[in-house]
């Protein structure tokens, strides 16, 4: 198309007016919960690399992660744990070509969300 | 490249409300973007107020109607209006759909209406496809043979025919590229669900002699493999066919053939 103005059209809207759809937002949840693993296994390594430089050390990172902020982000990874291995379950499924059809991957993305909490109780009342 | 923020000329500023009209009882608000290529602005959101009274019971209906008794200006593609040329895809209450198909019965509330996510937009409602479409002609849509043509026609058992229902009726409106995250942030190397699923089409099909080619154009980490599976194309395809699957049946042929 000859069209001097090509140049100026603006990009219409996206993120912002699409509706979350549960396909989606799983799928965006597996990235997030993945890339929050990261994070955590950074910490969970500066722990046991405190634990290996000796007493005084360890008990200050020790004490970071029994605090309660250590708490919260290692309860958040347990279930960003279960998640990612859920949604990564789902993945092997739709790479096998099958549950593609949009109410059966919408009831998976159900089951990723709802297992994984409860999953992740289960391993707090287990330990 | 993930972009969250829309560049500085697109980002959207509330327009004009239109009057209501006079003695109707029955009025539904629509909030419809707007972008002028000449008046050298912003796009804008403008309100208008229709008599659901004397409106039919279709999203395009209510938009002709406005065109036609509102505002002359607003501009958008319509054609078939029986969901059949995909001329007037749009995003509507939040999901891409075909106006003509898409009953204002469906929607709670305020009738949101935007052109195809994403996109360069021409005017108001119409977005710009032109490499939507090029990318459709890449995976080369027609038949490839290299064998002498018959007499009559190329035959086909029914059973192989089966194959490409749910592949076929495909009319190319774009709502299912244009739902897709993946496609809003690559669309310059991945081809997206529509140009895939015609990819798939041709590669199924019986009569069709390139079916290595095809799977060689396709493996690569952009074109095929940028999908994630996000689905936004199945859930939200006028024709209700499933891309998706398409894709993942590709994906299935790719590692077939290596193992």
């Amino acid at each position: 198309m000859a069209d001097a103005k090509q140049g100026d059209r603006p990009l219409s809207p996206h993120l912002t007016i699409y509706r979350p759809q549960m396909t989606s937002v799983s799928s965006i949840l597996t990235r997030i919960s993945g890339n929050a693993l990261i994070v955590a296994a950074l910490i969970l390594v500066w722990w046991l690399l405190a634990a290996a430089a000796g007493p005084e050390y360890f008990a200050a990172a020790d004490a970071f992660v029994s605090f309660w902020i250590g708490e919260i982000i290692f309860i958040l990874s347990l279930w960003a744990i279960w998640y990612h291995f859920l949604a990564g379950l789902r993945h092997v499924i739709w790479d096998a070509g099958a549950w593609l059809e949009v109410s059966t991957a919408e009831k998976l993305g159900w089951i990723c969300v709802i297992g994984s909490v409860v999953l992740t109780v289960l391993t707090i009342l287990v330990i | 490249m993930v972009q969250f923020r829309l560049p500085k000329n697109s980002r959207i500023t509330t327009g004009k409300t239109w009057p209501k009209p006079e003695g109707a009882s029955n009025v539904r608000k629509f909030q419809v973007y707007r972008w002028n290529p000449d008046d050298g602005e912003n796009p804008r959101v403008d309100t208008y107020f229709v008599d659901m009274d004397t409106c039919g019971p279709m999203v395009l209906d209510a938009l002709i109607k406005i065109k036609n008794e509102i505002d002359p200006t607003l501009t958008f593609r319509r054609s078939c209006r029986e969901g059949i040329c995909g001329s007037c895809a749009m995003n509507i209450d939040g999901i891409n759909t075909l106006a003509c198909t898409y009953g204002m019965d469906e929607i709670k509330g305020d009738v949101k209406i935007y052109p195809l996510p994403h996109m360069p937009v021409v005017k108001d409602l119409i977005p710009d496809l032109t490499h939507f479409y090029a990318q459709h002609a890449t995976v080369k849509p027609w038949l490839e043979t290299e064998t002498n043509a018959p007499q009559k026609e190329w035959k086909q058992s029914i059973e192989d025919r089966e194959k490409l229902d749910g592949l076929y009726e495909c009319i190319m409106c774009a709502c299912c590229s244009t739902s897709c995250p993946s496609y809003w942030w690559n669309s310059d190397r991945y081809l997206g669900p529509a140009a895939l699923l015609h990819a798939y089409r041709w590669i199924i099909d019986s009569r069709d002699e390139a079916t290595g080619e095809r799977l060689d154009d396709l493996e690569d980490p952009f074109k095929l493999y940028r999908c994630h599976t996000i689905m936004n194309c199945a859930k939200t395809c006028p024709k209700d066919l499933n891309p998706a699957r398409a894709i993942a049946n590709i994906k299935k042929m790719m590692v077939d053939r290596t193992v």
